[in-house]
């Protein structure tokens, strides 16, 4: 009995919701935002994606906070797995064959990563996803060589550093400009490396900070496997 | 039928087999490895509907990173689901 009523209610349910969302139309353009970012973006920020535009520049408030968001999630994770005696990685038994082919793909996988964070601007990606394959490099390391180490203090001054450099350029926008984070740089030619003005700036700081702090935690959680 | 209609039409069945896989394999190691393969499938769906930032973030993030995080956890619990 209750089987049935629950399949009538969740039908019920079913229907209506159904019928509502046949009266939205599907793929339709809605909302006259989009198209404003695609035609004003050049103009206004000098920076030709479009994507990173709106991350960083029109919506750089919100990015700032989700890197608080990412910072405070590593340091919570680095303060449960906290250990006072220094812990070392667990000896890994990889092959030659996976240890030499890391040795020559750590190079290219970290260039790859500062090279999407630093044409964050220019090309799709930017400083998130650069920030993660660095850090997937960096795990590729960890995996090979029981040797390889990264330290923790360099990790932290480098993830404090990008930190203060976006708070700074935002302030520097309301000092000089008038508002937070606004772009005070000259804007210079677009689909060149040195244009858009802040916002390139604010990418390496972001692809660095998160790079930073995704190693510290894959490193920290390699540590505590016993 | 062009090839990259066939091409997306395999890449959905690897997508679905993948996940049922992921959900119904009792070794939660592989079950792991199920979870990254759709990952994987998904980054190339990602480029194929022309949301490359998306796609790199899934590749680096669901393939690499969120795999390595499972599978410390299994190593540190249990292998085999009950």
């Amino acid at each position: 009995m209750r089987k049935v009523t629950a399949v009538i209610l969740l039908g019920l349910v079913g229907y209506y919701l159904f019928s509502y969302f046949l009266e939205i139309p599907f793929g339709e353009n809605r909302s006259s935002v989009g198209d404003y970012y695609l035609e004003n973006t050049v103009e206004q920020t000098g920076s030709v994606n479009t994507v990173t535009s709106i991350i960083v520049s029109y919506r750089g408030f919100d990015t700032l906070g989700e890197v608080t968001v990412l910072f405070l999630a590593a340091t919570g994770l680095g303060a449960i797995l906290f250990d006072k005696k220094g812990k070392k990685r667990r000896r890994q038994h990889a092959s030659l064959i996976v240890r030499v082919s890391a040795h020559l793909i750590y190079p290219l996988i970290i260039l790859l990563g500062a090279y999407v964070f630093i044409h964050g601007h220019l090309t799709p990606g930017g400083g998130f996803q650069g920030g993660a394959i660095i850090a997937t490099g960096v795990l590729l390391m960890f995996m090979s060589y029981r040797s390889f180490e990264v330290s923790h203090k360099f990790l932290t001054y480098l993830e404090s550093l990008a930190g203060i450099t976006f708070v700074v350029v935002g302030f520097a926008g309301l000092i000089w400009g008038s508002s937070f984070l606004e772009n005070i740089l000259p804007l210079g030619i677009p689909n060149q490396l040195f244009s858009a003005g802040v916002i390139p700036i604010i990418y390496i700081a972001v692809g660095l900070k998160v790079g930073a702090e995704l190693t510290g935690l894959l490193d920290n959680l390699l540590k505590t496997i016993k | 039928m062009s090839l990259l209609a066939i091409l997306v039409y395999v890449l959905a069945v690897i997508l679905i087999v993948a996940a049922i896989f992921a959900v119904k394999q009792k070794d939660l190691l592989l079950a792991v490895i199920g979870t990254s393969a759709i990952s994987v499938v998904l980054s190339i769906f990602f480029y194929l509907l022309q949301a490359p930032d998306v796609a790199l973030t899934e590749a680096a993030i669901g393939v690499a990173l969120s795999t390595i995080i499972f599978v410390i956890t299994i190593k540190k619990t249990k292998r085999f689901e009950e």
